[in-house]
């Protein structure tokens, strides 16, 4: 009886967040993925039914993959995708040539001085997002602060544009992602044995030796969890981009955004937003790996 | 350490503090700039503070922010936990691998993948039983909700692997039934990450953009939509006004609620140093 009741309850646990997951979170995808097979109609909703009656009565299937054929034909979506990535990929190794020092300063401080650095990267992690990218706004601007520090200092005569520019895109990324960069590095760094370090440089080895043989492969976790956690929402972001890089740099984020937002075409939207998951499955798989890994 | 590279650490954190920093510092100096034009200074001003709190759209905008905000920490926090100690706690059992995958793949996925399905599931859901009727508050919580339950998920996970089950052996072992267990001995001991989880959850939704603008209808703007919808067309000084009482109200949280966990931290480690004296 108890061991039944018991089971009972362990299924309600369980249960209860599992659905509210296939519905929420798994079904949606069914939908994306079968709109994205579906033909632009204009209608309400304006897309074809999947299922469909032939002359004669019978049911039939429509699949069509001509979303798909226009995203691999048209250079515009294959070219944003590959700016995407390329934009993706450079920031995550700027955030990465930042973030790393930072983390290893914060490891190596004393413990009171080691929470409040803690807390200070935190921080910006809890202030809003969009107001952070708004204050890159008033920086990068032609009559920002930074353009007026740079005439007062005589450096240059007029404005440099930076605003609207894939600079202030790359800024922006490295700017609200550094956080997640740091964090990952931090937790898999503060495990390190310093011991390990002592032994290596007792044996004589020289400062850049004991890095890059014992500090560096040892946080390899650290840096594939943080490369991820920048890596795979920069692919698919959409403020930065729309906020800083104006109507001048590609993104795919943007893209699916006004795909179905300004030109209502939802099929398209669709196939866009599969295409994305396709291209981020594989690291998503890998952060998931990595997560179990160190939970387990 | 060489004083060299310890000098190149130092400079690299000051840097990195500097830049995380001064763009936030500006934002709120040019907030009682007196000028309509932001970058240019005008004299110190707490001209567009009175504009922002005269502003009846703002006042609607917060409210519905935080009316989102609350249902979604709550219902996050519950849902989170319930994952939390599936995961943890159950061992194995069927379909753990998809619902793995089904927590940790929100805190990764684009958010404009996440906003679009959801917003074909709504509409979908309401061409074939009718609900949602329309989009605005249940539509956006619900999206938050589903967003929000994985990081509490994260949160309560870490926690629990921390935690011995010590406590609860010795619990069910004195005969008590499993849900009392749960009750007295675990959800308390869960309580500190717990919390962690909801304030999580409140700040996630209340910083929302992009999911929020695909999951709601005409007439219900968030805060996150009214700011994005005056500050695409360039920089205006009433917004820095307002991301200046954000930011200050956030920091003085965090700042409360970090310097608690200190606290708490400096306590236990006093206890351990005393129980080893003795």
């Amino acid at each position: 009886m108890v061991e039944r009741l018991q089971a009972s309850w362990k299924l309600l646990v369980v249960l209860v967040p599992y659905i509210w997951l296939l519905i929420f979170f798994l079904a949606p995808f069914f939908m994306v993925l079968k709109i994205s097979l579906a033909e632009l109609r204009i209608a309400s909703p304006p897309f074809t039914p999947m299922f469909g009656t032939d002359e004669a009565g019978a049911t039939i299937i429509r699949l069509l993959f001509d979303n798909f054929r226009y995203l691999w034909e048209d250079s515009l979506y294959l070219n944003t995708y590959l700016n995407s990535l390329k934009i993706s990929t450079s920031s995550t190794i700027l955030c990465l040539l930042i973030g790393y020092p930072i983390a290893y300063a914060i490891v190596r401080s004393t413990p009171t001085v080691r929470n409040i650095l803690l807390l200070l990267i935190i921080l910006p992690f809890w202030t809003s997002f969009l107001l952070r990218v708004y204050a890159w706004m008033g920086l990068l601007a032609d009559q920002g602060t930074i353009n007026d520090l740079l005439i007062w200092l005589g450096i240059v005569d007029s404005p440099v544009r930076m605003l609207y520019t894939e600079f202030a895109v790359y800024v922006g990324i490295v700017y609200t992602y550094l956080p997640f960069m740091i964090l990952p590095l931090y937790a898999n760094m503060e495990k390190l044995d310093i011991s390990l370090l002592e032994a290596a440089s007792d044996l004589g080895a020289r400062p850049v030796t004991t890095f890059l043989t014992v500090v560096l492969p040892l946080t390899v976790p650290g840096i594939v969890a943080g490369s991820l956690l920048v890596f795979i929402p920069a692919t698919g972001e959409y403020v930065i981009p729309d906020l800083l890089g104006g109507g001048n740099v590609l993104m795919i984020g943007r893209v699916l955004y006004n795909e179905f937002n300004a030109n209502t075409d939802w099929p398209v939207a669709s196939a866009v937003a599969i295409v994305l998951l396709l291209l981020l499955v594989l690291p998503m798989m890998l952060y998931q790996h990595f997560q179990s890994k160190a939970a387990g | 350490m060489s004083p060299k590279r310890s000098r190149f650490l130092f400079s690299s954190l000051c840097f990195g503090l500097a830049f995380l920093y001064i763009p936030m510092v500006l934002l709120i100096f040019y907030s009682f700039n007196h000028s309509r034009i932001v970058p240019i200074w005008g004299g110190f001003s707490l001209r567009w503070y009175k504009v922002l709190f005269q502003s009846e759209d703002v006042w609607a905008a917060t409210a519905l922010s935080f009316k989102i905000a609350f249902v979604n920490a709550s219902f996050a926090m519950a849902l989170g936990t319930l994952a939390g100690l599936a995961l943890v706690r159950f061992g194995r059992f069927r379909g753990r691998t998809l619902f793995t995958g089904m927590i940790t793949a929100p805190l990764v996925m684009p958010e404009v993948i996440t906003g679009l399905s959801l917003l074909l599931l709504f509409i979908g859901l309401q061409g074939l039983i009718g609900w949602p009727a329309e989009r605005g508050f249940t539509t956006i919580t619900i999206a938050h909700i589903t967003f929000s339950m994985a990081y509490v998920a994260v949160i309560v996970q870490s926690r629990l692997t921390g935690m011995s089950e010590d406590l609860e052996e010795a619990a069910s072992d004195l005969g008590a039934r499993p849900f009392r267990v749960l009750l007295d001995i675990t959800l308390p001991r869960l309580a500190p990450g717990m919390l962690a989880g909801w304030l999580l959850a409140f700040t996630l939704s209340l910083d929302d953009l992009v999911i929020a603008s695909f999951t709601t209808g005409p007439g219900s703007n968030t805060l996150p939509i009214l700011i994005y919808s005056r500050i695409r067309l360039g920089l205006r000084p009433d917004i820095n006004a307002l991301a200046t009482i954000i930011i200050l109200a956030i920091t003085t949280g965090v700042i409360i609620f970090g310097w608690i966990m200190l606290r708490q931290q400096r306590q236990r480690e006093r206890e351990m140093q005393q129980a080893a004296l003795s």
